[in-house]
């Protein structure tokens, strides 16, 4: 039984931490979220010298050649760092994407560059405020253009390209779109978390190469969902983890009716709770990660699980966060809110913790057996 | 990252796998709900089950050589434990005495007695029980008030014991009393083994919420009146009984892991079979919202209870994410024993008149007792707090004063 890191992978977690400790991830968070920068450039460009960026990219195309369980360890630091920068879209998604499905002059044509941090890549699936479904897209494509609005884009005003799920003739195509094409209009849109920052899209006749095969898109997004689910599950136990650390501190050091806050009970069982609720989170990440690096079959149930108990755990950490610092906790000087308005972002950016969850039970009423544990 | 054995670790495994196989019967069904058979009965087998597992040395694996172990690793005791519940084999009997009193007896007691008492302790022939918990001491435990005072050679002992697992068919006991209340709480404890069948011990089994009393490994209620131990059976200095008890605490909270009864597992078999109003429960959304839940919450714990092992595997100290075992197991037991019975509808509260009080039923009326049993939820949540995040204790009102002075009641 080994389900742990390698030592080289727990070293690659332990370096990450120290840079992203070196670096000020949250202070970072902070300037982008204050001076609506959308990145921090500087630090993203630091991580695409580090190879972050091409960690998963085969040797081939310029890449670092890993697998998946050395991006579990980097994401689990940027959660608990909440670097503001376009890591998730372009190294969980869109390079991702490219890897699995695109063709060789594709990959060739791109891989290199997102290795380099010449291309910077996003993916677009929702279109309204609802579930997306197959059924219900109406982006679509005919003869290689594209046309219609993708909404909440994570970093497209940052991104060079972005894959776009669209109707076509054959049902559902990913579709590869240079967003620096003349047709392509995109524009800031307003959300709860401005360290992050997300982007209305609209294509017009847009030219787009098509990844993979047509008509096999949905199956795609999805898999590739289930996999981004997995490395969003471990950015959730890194700030959850991170809020716990806050709470923590801050019942060491605040005093109440003459002794420290952290000596009742009440906060005790808190934060008690916040570690339970983290650890079954992290161990299912841990299953996940598993289920990612082996390429099981188990993972849509693995990736499911890890993401709708990671959701739980940073929402609970969060708030409960938040109430430990008590006021100090409401006001925009305390880190708090960051990690409140971040846990709220990556619990719904794959799709909502009811549709995961419907997404596990789908994949339970498939198990004819559960082994137990 | 993978779950196989290493080489070592599979070559164990089968030869546990191979003498079970040839001396045990396989389980035919996994969740299959415990026959009631008469104490006697399910004493006998369980004392001989272990007098076979002893000749074939597979009764104390953790055991020092010395005492007949095979000083087995964590890691061999996980793998033993995994293969023998897969066989149709009686449990609950000596794990207390093996766990929990032989260390104890190993640490504490003359060469001459550990002669004496250890074997018969490995083989079956004889059980032990842990005197520890009163009526006015539970998580509190070092409150406890049962008097041991000095008489020539011996100690005379008075007072009442509670929740005490087997004592109703233990031939001994380990022992903490109080044998100077006017010294401060923590160091008027001293710690002995005693003879059950000692004159002024009355044992009288605790009827539970479950209407059960005295079946299986049941609890009691003990009482001593005037029994008399020898000083030659007590175990560690006049008031170190506190440090020798801790010992053996430690080992319960490790041995105290998963609730057993109805689980994920069960719950998604009846939601899948049984009917809904003219469809399968699974199609009910709510059903649907708590399946999600709880299998996050047994998944969690799998692959937690998983990493535990991993790293013991390795040889290293294992983290403490495994204190949140109990208390996630133990809720999520009373959840689904819950959930089953309300599957039942209007008449979920009958009792089937052949085969007793369901799985999910017994689940429901046994897990409050598991949320209290071996650490309640609260004492385990104040122990995450302080020993894993290192919260500061409590303020406590009897620190520094006599025993006699620590205030009991408005």
């Amino acid at each position: 039984m080994n389900l742990d890191f390698s030592n080289d992978q727990k070293y690659l977690q332990e370096e990450a931490r120290k840079f992203f400790d070196k670096e000020g991830g949250l202070s970072k968070a902070r300037d982008v979220m204050d001076n609506a920068l959308q990145l921090d450039k500087e630090l993203w460009q630091k991580i695409v010298d580090l190879g972050w960026t091409g960690i998963r990219i085969p040797e081939e195309y310029e890449g670092l050649g890993l697998g998946h369980l050395e991006l579990c360890v980097i994401a689990e630091e940027l959660g608990r760092s909440l670097a503001p920068v376009p890591f998730s879209s372009s190294v969980y998604f869109f390079t991702e994407a490219l890897i699995k499905y695109a063709n060789d002059e594709i990959k060739t044509d791109i891989l290199p560059s997102l290795v380099s941090g010449e291309i910077i890549g996003t993916y677009g699936i929702a279109e309204d405020m609802h579930q997306a479904t197959e059924s219900n897209l109406s982006v679509s494509v005919s003869t290689d253009n594209i046309s219609g609005i993708k909404i909440a884009v994570p970093d497209a005003g940052i991104a060079s390209h972005m894959i776009v799920v669209a109707k076509s003739s054959s049902g559902t195509d990913l579709r590869l779109v240079d967003l620096q094409d003349s047709s392509v209009t995109i524009n800031l849109q307003k959300n709860l978390d401005t360290s992050k920052s997300f982007f209305k899209v609209e294509f017009d006749n847009t030219p787009s190469k098509l990844i993979g095969k047509s008509g096999e898109g949905w199956i795609y997004i999805q898999h590739l969902l289930d996999q981004a689910a997995v490395l969003f599950a471990f950015e959730q136990v890194g700030g959850s983890q991170a809020a716990l650390d806050m709470a923590k501190a801050y019942s060491m050091e605040r005093f109440a009716f003459g002794r420290q806050i952290g000596s009742y009970q009440a906060i005790k069982h808190k934060l008690a709770d916040m570690y339970i609720s983290l650890t079954l989170a992290k161990s299912n990440c841990y299953y996940g990660a598993w289920a990612l690096s082996s390429e099981s079959a188990e993972l849509p149930l693995a990736s499911a699980t890890a993401r709708v108990s990671a959701t739980k755990a940073f929402q609970l950490c969060s708030k409960e966060n938040i109430q430990t610092h008590g006021g100090n906790g409401f006001t925009w000087e305390y880190d708090c809110h960051l990690f409140y308005k971040r846990s709220k972002v990556l619990s719904i950016l794959l799709g909502s913790e009811a549709t995961w969850k419907e997404k596990l039970v789908t994949s339970l009423e498939k198990t004819n057996t559960l082994e137990k544990g | 990252m993978d779950f196989k054995d290493t080489p070592e670790q599979a070559k164990f495994r089968a030869e546990c796998r191979e003498w079970l196989e040839a001396n045990a019967e396989l389980k035919e069904n996994k969740s299959g709900r415990n026959i009631d058979s008469s104490l006697d009965d399910h004493l006998k087998v369980a004392k001989e089950w272990q007098q076979k597992k002893y000749d074939a040395g597979w009764a104390m694996l953790h055991w020092p050589k010395e005492y007949g172990g095979i000083e087995a690793s964590p890691i061999e005791r996980i793998i033993w434990g995994q293969e023998e519940s897969k066989f149709n084999v009686p449990g609950g009997i000596f794990e207390i005495g093996l766990g929990m009193c032989g260390p104890v007896m190993m640490q504490y007691a003359t060469e001459e007695q550990k002669s004496r008492y250890l074997s018969p302790m490995a083989e079956g022939k004889e059980i032990w029980c842990q005197l520890f918990s009163e009526p006015s001491a539970g998580s509190d435990v070092a409150g406890l008030r049962s008097k041991a005072e000095k008489d020539g050679d011996d100690w005379i002992i008075n007072g009442q014991k509670v929740w005490t697992s087997g004592a109703h068919y233990s031939d001994f006991g380990i022992l903490v009393v109080r044998h100077d209340p006017d010294i401060a709480k923590h160091k008027g404890l001293t710690f002995f083994f005693v003879d059950m069948k000692s004159p002024g011990i009355t044992v009288k089994p605790i009827k539970q919420i479950t209407g059960q009393a005295g079946s299986g490994a049941g609890f009691n209620e003990v009482y001593f009146d005037d029994v008399r131990i020898p000083d030659s059976q007590r175990l560690g200095e006049i008031g170190d009984g506190w440090k020798v008890a801790i010992t053996t605490l430690m080992n319960e909270r490790l041995a105290v892991g998963d609730a057993k009864g109805s689980d994920i597992e069960e719950a998604l078999i009846l939601s899948k079979t049984k009917d809904d109003a003219g469809e399968a429960m699974i199609k009910n959304d709510s059903v649907r919202e708590k399946l999600a839940d709880w299998f996050c919450e047994a998944n969690g714990l799998k692959y937690t209870k998983f990493r535990t092992i991993s790293a013991l595997s390795k040889g290293e100290a294992p983290g403490p994410e495994a204190s949140i075992t109990k208390i996630v197991s133990a809720n999520k037991l009373q959840e689904i024993g819950n959930f089953g019975i309300d599957s039942g509808d209007m008449a979920g509260m009958l009792i089937d008149d052949e085969d007793g009080v369901s799985s999910f039923q017994g689940a429901w009326l046994g897990a409050p007792g598991l949320r209290i049993a071996g650490g309640t939820d609260e004492i385990l949540r104040n122990v995450i707090a302080e020993r894993v995040l290192g919260l500061p204790q409590d303020p406590r009102a009897d620190k520094g004063i006599a025993f006699k002075d620590i205030p009991t009641k408005v």
